[in-house]
């Protein structure tokens, strides 16, 4: 496929071209790279990655030389509205922010599902995750990555009971990063805990070979717990048993990643708990990679609490390590995460990662205390853990006896644990003892494997069939699409005029899905401002409104509102008159203009009975970017000048400009003087030898021009529009195109 | 279970160590917790497991479950489901995936049945 332009949409249908035949580019992860150079713009860092080619920097990056740093940790955003058509602009979004860690969450009910999932559906709570989907996301993923300059890190969850397919699948497809925890499958989507750690060994196997990264799904039971603070010893336990297992099975330590969480959140005393929490982790997991996750337990539908808790969440990253720095929409406690949060969420994680850069070649972290206290006590209780696991039998009579998630802090037990039985579960009863003579020729396959019976290898069982597909991608069997209704080429079809170009409507997470939000505050308790917001809603004509968010001001005063509903109507952008950007010139040009040429002079002042002398110094004074900048001389004449003075002051200093500021506007006198200015220049012989402009905050430019002058300018002009103008006029004057000009512009009646 | 919080008790054994030694125990006890695991996956198969391996051998993600039921029917999941396509494809010298789609929709397995009995 061609490259992206950064002008010009990604096509969906393009992607879905020839996917039969699309083979990814590489299955590793890739983390960042540290920039040989740390300096941008005028500032020295000390822990930044390479630059990206192309992004979208910070807000106040537009005062500071435009710079996007971008920090040593990946950054990870989740994004999985059901359309992984509609995801896949949202990934170049977020990559455009600096998020290089795509996360796929699958499709409600997935993991019981037995099987490969095939085609396109359309998913609820998640993307149905199928070779399809992936393969197109994989192909727009690796344009993406061009286009930004930076590898993106695309990934998805490896559970449930078809965990071994969907490694698989993962590998001969490309993805680089996986959630890998067969504990996750035991807790909490009840998967048969024998058959969930069997199925473990082949998966991570696939992994170990495939360059994947893994990451555990430990910090679920934080999200789970009822007092999230109080799992900390299992939390380390819980992470334990899955790195050491994958390790086992043959994942580079490099590649296996906790999930780890801060467990409190404010009001809660979060950094006093959650510090020696993060400290006591990384001592004991200190061989692996650490994923900072955000907490999700106690988030609400505050995108601005969610923010700030987010934000104290990367503190302690920093304050401690993170590899893979998490984000979770702030948005993520009122609806399933829309396109502009999941930008906020990356933008937020840059933006606290830069500002904290090398925060820890100035303070650290104290070696006594309550710090270092708090954390052996939990280290201690870890150990505690896992001894009375091994007391009771083993991992399988601990989950058994309802050990984990239990809310007391352990070796405290509050008997609410979740318990599952070793012969129960999904996928229950379905675990066979291989034969000697059992037998599977296949690379990355986990445990006895006799291929010798037939003079294999068994470091290369595959050679028995001249190779399996991870040695051979053509081997693999691409399904298209199994439910003709409910696919992708469907869903295109349906917001075609969206796509070409005709009409545009809102979009919060789907193509033409007319979603729209408003904020507002009512003067009123809560209920009765809920009640009224929707009812503002429908008068505006707002289709099923709904309140997602209400934050009490105060009881009886106000409530802060923010209500979601959708439009009912397009906009026609085949007749949209969009007014083009106004024209400003750079320096360069300008220097070249005025001092490259003629020398230009103007005369300038408030004219009339008007004292007002701000605006025109501003557009003056080169201290505030005024036309003196580019060498323009001016002859100020001050306030309240007779407009008969500004004509002949003209003449006598030889100008070739006179500049009006005309703050006052009763009865149109400001349009009025303007005339005046013109009919006096025409009397005395000079109209067309001077440009004349005048300018003021009524002013509006077609109304001057009408007055007889050459232009106005309004509110919000500045030195370098007036000097653009002057120029251009100039250029014009000599029978040149001025600079900026487009053919329509020369002669606009035609 | 219920329980108070017995943590002075229960840590005496632990107190005097360092936390070198506190974490060579923990290490050390996570061991034991996962080996026994580790062995359960090298000596036992799944469905799942037989799945991905007839998947690599480049059979269709539909035929997949059909062979592993058949297998199971059949008694055969302690060989392998990928096993029990090798070896129709070499009694049959016919490729992979023509042998994964016979066996898929029910046939040949007579023949798989009898080469496993007369095999060992």
């Amino acid at each position: 496929m061609e490259p992206l332009k950064k002008n010009k949409k990604l096509d969906v249908v393009e992607i879905l071209k020839d996917l039969d035949k699309y083979e990814p580019r590489r299955r590793n992860w890739v983390w960042r790279k540290r920039a040989e150079d740390q300096h941008m713009y005028q500032f020295e860092y000390h822990e930044l990655s390479e630059p990206l080619k192309q992004s979208v920097p910070l807000p106040p990056a537009k005062f500071l030389d435009n710079i996007d740093p971008q920090p040593m940790q990946t950054i990870t955003t989740e994004i999985a509205s059901g359309r992984f058509e509609d995801d896949i602009r949202r990934m170049r979004m977020a990559a455009w922010h600096g998020a290089d860690h795509l996360m796929v969450i699958r499709h409600m009910g997935q993991s019981h599902i037995d099987g490969l999932m095939e085609g396109t559906p359309q998913g609820i709570g998640g993307v149905p995750v199928t070779r399809k989907q992936v393969r197109a996301q994989r192909k727009a993923i690796d344009l993406i990555e061009d286009e930004v300059g930076r590898p993106i890190n695309y990934h998805s969850y490896i559970s449930g009971v078809a965990g071994p397919d969907i490694a698989v699948m993962f590998a001969e497809e490309g993805i680089n990063g996986a959630h890998q925890d067969p504990q996750y499958n035991v807790l909490y989507r009840d998967v048969n805990m024998v058959r969930s750690f069997v199925d473990a060994c082949e998966s991570k196997k696939i992994m170990a070979w495939s360059g994947m990264l893994q990451i555990d799904g430990a910090h679920n039971a934080n999200a789970t717990a009822r007092d999230a603070w109080k799992v900390m010893p299992e939390l380390i336990v819980q992470h334990a048993i899955n790195s050491y297992f994958s390790e086992r099975v043959g994942i580079s330590p490099d590649l296996i990643s906790l999930s780890t969480v801060p467990p409190s959140a404010t009001p809660a005393p979060c950094m006093y708990l959650d510090l020696p929490y993060a400290v006591a982790l990384r001592d004991f997991l200190r061989k692996y990679k650490m994923r900072a996750q955000m907490n999700t337990k106690y988030i609400q539908s505050s995108a601005r609490e969610a923010t700030v808790t987010h934000v104290m969440n990367m503190f302690i990253s920093k304050l401690t390590s993170a590899d893979i720095q998490s984000t979770i929409t702030p948005d993520e406690g009122r609806n399933v995460p829309w396109h502009i949060y999941n930008i906020e969420a990356t933008d937020t994680a840059k933006q606290t990662l830069i500002g904290l850069d090398g925060i820890m070649d100035m303070i650290e972290l104290k070696k006594d205390g309550p710090l270092r206290e708090n954390a052996r006590e939990l280290k201690e209780r870890a150990v505690l853990y896992v001894e009375e696991i091994l007391e009771v039998g083993g991992y399988f009579n601990a989950v058994q006896e309802g050990f984990f998630v239990d809310s007391g802090k352990y070796p405290e037990r509050n008997g609410d644990g979740i318990a599952r039985k070793i012969d129960g579960g999904f996928g229950a009863g379905f675990i066979f003892k291989r034969d000697e003579d059992y037998m599977a020729p296949v690379t990355a396959h986990y445990g006895y494997n006799n291929v010798e019976q037939y003079g294999g290898d068994p470091e290369n069982p595959s050679a028995l069939i001249g190779g399996c597909t991870f040695e051979d991608h053509s081997k693999i069997v691409f399904i298209d699409e199994l439910d003709p209704e409910d696919c992708v080429e469907k869903r295109l079809e349906k917001v075609a005029k969206y796509r070409t170009g005709e009409c545009i409507t809102p979009e919060v997470e789907w193509c033409g899905d007319r979603v729209i939000m408003l904020t507002m505050m009512l003067p009123a308790e809560k209920r009765v401002a809920e009640a009224a917001a929707v009812e503002l809603g429908k008068k505006l004509g707002l289709v099923n409104p709904e309140v997602i968010n209400a934050e009490v001001m105060q009881e009886a005063e106000g409530t802060r509102i923010e209500l979601k509903g959708k439009v009912d109507f397009d906009i026609d952008l085949t007749t949209l008159d969009v007014p083009p950007e106004p024209y400003v010139m750079s320096d360069k040009e300008l220097y070249e203009e005025f001092e490259g040429h003629e020398h230009m002079k103007v005369v300038c002042g408030t004219v009339g009975d008007d004292e007002h002398s701000v605006g025109m110094r501003e557009i003056i004074n080169i201290k505030h970017g005024g036309i003196e900048k580019w060498g323009i001389e001016c002859i100020y004449l001050g306030t309240s000048v007779p407009v008969e003075k500004i004509v002949d002051a003209c003449i006598e200093e030889n100008a070739q400009a006179i500049l009006a500021s005309t703050i006052i506007s009763h009865d149109n006198v400001h349009y009025k003087n303007m005339k005046r200015i013109n009919d006096l220049a025409i009397e005395k012989g000079i109209r067309d030898k001077i440009i004349i402009c005048a300018g003021g905050t009524q002013v509006i430019p077609e109304e001057a021009v009408k007055t007889g002058i050459d232009m106005g300018f309004g509110r919000n002009s500045h030195g370098i529009d007036v000097a653009t103008f002057l120029a251009q006029e100039r250029q014009r004057r000599r029978g040149e195109v001025p600079h900026g000009f487009r053919p329509e512009d020369l002669n606009p009646e035609e | 279970m219920k329980r108070e919080d017995d943590f002075e008790v229960r840590r005496q054994h632990l107190v005097n160590l360092t936390d070198e030694e506190l974490y060579d125990r923990f290490w050390d006890l996570i061991r034991q917790v996962d080996e026994p695991m580790l062995k359960l996956g090298y000596e036992n198969t799944t469905p799942s497991v037989e799945r991905a391996v007839l998947l690599r051998m480049g059979v269709s993600s539909l035929d997949t479950q059909p062979i592993v039921n058949h297998c199971m029917d059949h008694g055969l999941m302690g060989k392998g489901a990928g096993h029990c396509v090798y070896k129709l494809s070499k009694l049959e010298d016919i490729s992979i995936r023509e042998a994964s789609i016979k066996l898929a929709k029910g046939e040949g397995w007579d023949k798989v049945v009898a080469a496993f009995k007369g095999g060992k």
